[in-house]
């Protein structure tokens, strides 16, 4: 089986979300990659360089600048008379273009993979994660997207693909990029991080997420996320939010501090391998997936905790 | 302008949701069942939308059982004008819900559909992608905010580093997100004038679609579970417990 699949980038460099990505398509067939944009020669010899990939498709055109869905989506379609299947990574911009793509193909989609069990089988989480389905698709052509935590990540270097040129771009017209607010941050991103310090709404304001959140992610090197209602509640910004409309993370420590432990937010990070929680209400449902608990106030816990790592 | 706004009735969202023992499937039997919250936010955006005379009229749509109607009521009652239920024996899957959308859009020429990005039962995050490869309009997906003007449509959308902002032209799709707004409850006094609100049903067949599935779901399980935790009671006892499971460097 031929895949296509589409690189995540920033426009300079390659981001983490694309290597599970390959590992997936790899296990389905030859992996062929795909950077769209606009001056994206960096990108595409970084992608070359990503073990597992035969060959980098490079659509480089000002229509496919912020990877508009309108534009990229019909390139992609007819690219893929050559391949059998299309993957993207499970992030906003995956999400936002694979759809779009299978419509144009006529085909069934099937999101968030968790793994692949046949050349047409696969499983994948519904309500949000409490139970997994195992689908087969009827159709030609497959489109997938992939859940990032679910596949090891293919290696960033070692692979020596060759690159094509990919023209026919063209602006459908109907949509016009505008600007964009995206976080810079020094610490991880919380897709990849190895350790999360996550806080809810006990926290009650982004003043006391600086003060005593931070400070213990800085000494363990952790990113920091946060539960809907943090969010929702101003304290933290948008792409803080861990859940099943958020991200989802299954770092190796995951730190719950003041999170109730509602189902939509274990969707996000039930998965991590260890979970450490912290609540004042010794029945908050965390505690039932938390490998250690501490029943207790935050607000002396942290502060005493931070100073003894 | 006229807004289509499609609705899904599912599994309430703070029902925790039970995998039949036999593999099937989730138990809904008995089970409360609600209006996807996405498209609550959907409905809602809509409405404020008329509220400031931009909108003239908001057709609700939704695709599945007789008992959808109980999720389009709901919809009229917030502020929805007019409902479509069309009704399917079978599940209908994202593909096959854009092309009855499509032919829904053909009809009552909407200059904005506004959906919700997700059903929080299947977790696609298809449907309104799918409608917009197939109508060729733009889409604004995972939208926290939403301003029309000038035939055009300024969407904010959430993004994993942030937020995004692109102008779409009329007729275009917007898929809403937790943050664009907080949805109304119903009056008792509106629940009752929905009532008397137009609600058209129909059929798949009656706009000629093939809404065939392309997927079969071979079976249904739980997750692995997590094996119990233990609790500590004390920081210094969480402090030695990081360094038993190697946490700490």
């Amino acid at each position: 089986m031929k895949t296509l699949v589409l690189v995540e980038h920033d426009g300079h460099a390659i981001k983490d979300a694309t290597l599970p990505t390959v590992t997936a398509a790899a296990k389905l067939g030859e992996v062929t990659l795909l950077v769209v944009g606009e001056n994206v020669s960096g990108v595409a010899e970084a992608a070359a360089k990503i073990a597992g990939a035969t060959k980098v498709l490079v659509a480089d055109d000002a229509a496919l600048a912020h990877m508009l869905a309108e534009n990229v989506a019909p390139l992609v379609a007819s690219a893929m008379a050559d391949y059998d299947a299309f993957l993207v990574p499970g992030t906003t911009n995956g999400k936002n273009i694979a759809p779009r793509v299978a419509a144009l193909l006529d085909v069934a989609m099937i999101s968030d993979i968790l793994s692949v069990e046949g050349a047409d089988t696969f499983t994948r989480p519904i309500y949000a994660g409490n139970a997994i389905a195992t689908v087969q698709t009827k159709d030609a052509k497959l489109v997938l997207s992939v859940r990032g935590t679910a596949f090891e990540k293919a290696a960033a270097e070692g692979g020596s693909a060759t690159t094509e040129p990919v023209s026919g771009a063209t602006d459908a017209g109907v949509s016009r990029y505008v600007g964009s607010e995206i976080a810079t941050s020094a610490r991880p991103e919380l897709t990849s991080a190895k350790i999360i310090v996550s806080g809810g709404r006990a926290l009650q304001s982004g003043e006391n997420f600086t003060q005593l959140i931070e400070p213990l992610a800085d000494k363990l090197g952790a990113g920091v996320g946060a539960s809907r209602a943090a969010v929702d509640a101003g304290y933290v910004p948008n792409d803080y939010q861990v859940g099943q409309t958020g991200k989802i993370v299954a770092p190796e420590v995951y730190i719950a501090i003041g999170i109730s432990g509602a189902i939509q937010h274990l969707a996000g990070m039930k998965d991590s391998k260890v979970i450490i929680a912290i609540n004042k209400d010794e029945d908050a449902p965390i505690f039932q997936v938390a490998d250690v608990g501490l029943v207790g106030d935050l607000f002396t816990i942290l502060p005493e905790l931070t100073s003894k790592l | 302008m006229k807004v289509l706004v499609p609705v899904k009735r599912v599994l309430d969202y703070n029902v925790k949701p039970r995998v039949k023992a036999d593999g099937t499937g989730v138990d809904l039997a008995n089970v409360k069942m609600s209006m996807n919250p996405f498209d609550e936010i959907a409905v809602e955006e809509a409405i404020r939308l008329k509220e400031k005379g931009v909108v003239t009229e908001i057709v609700v749509v939704s695709i599945g059982e007789p008992k959808a109607q109980d999720t389009l009521r709901t919809a009229l009652a917030m502020g929805a004008d007019r409902a479509i239920l069309v009704t399917s024996e079978t599940k209908v899957e994202p593909l096959g819900v854009a092309k009855l959308l499509k032919a829904i859009a053909d009809e009552e020429q909407p200059s904005l559909v506004i959906l919700g990005k997700q059903a929080i039962d299947d977790d696609n995050n298809q449907t309104g992608q799918m409608l917009a490869a197939l109508t060729g309009w733009g889409q604004g997906t995972f939208a926290s905010k939403v301003e029309v003007a000038d035939g055009a449509v300024t969407v904010t959308r959430e993004v994993d580093g942030g937020a995004e902002t692109e102008t779409l032209t009329l007729p275009a799709i917007v898929t809403t997100d937790l943050r664009l707004n907080e949805p109304r409850y119903a009056s008792l006094p509106n629940i009752m004038k929905a009532k008397a609100k137009p609600l058209a049903t129909k059929t798949a067949a009656d706009y000629g679609v093939d809404v065939a599935p392309r997927l079969t779901t071979l079976k249904v399980e739980e997750p692995s579970k997590r094996s119990a935790g233990v609790k500590v009671a004390s920081v210094d006892e969480l402090v030695d417990k990081l360094k038993v499971l190697g946490v700490l460097g």
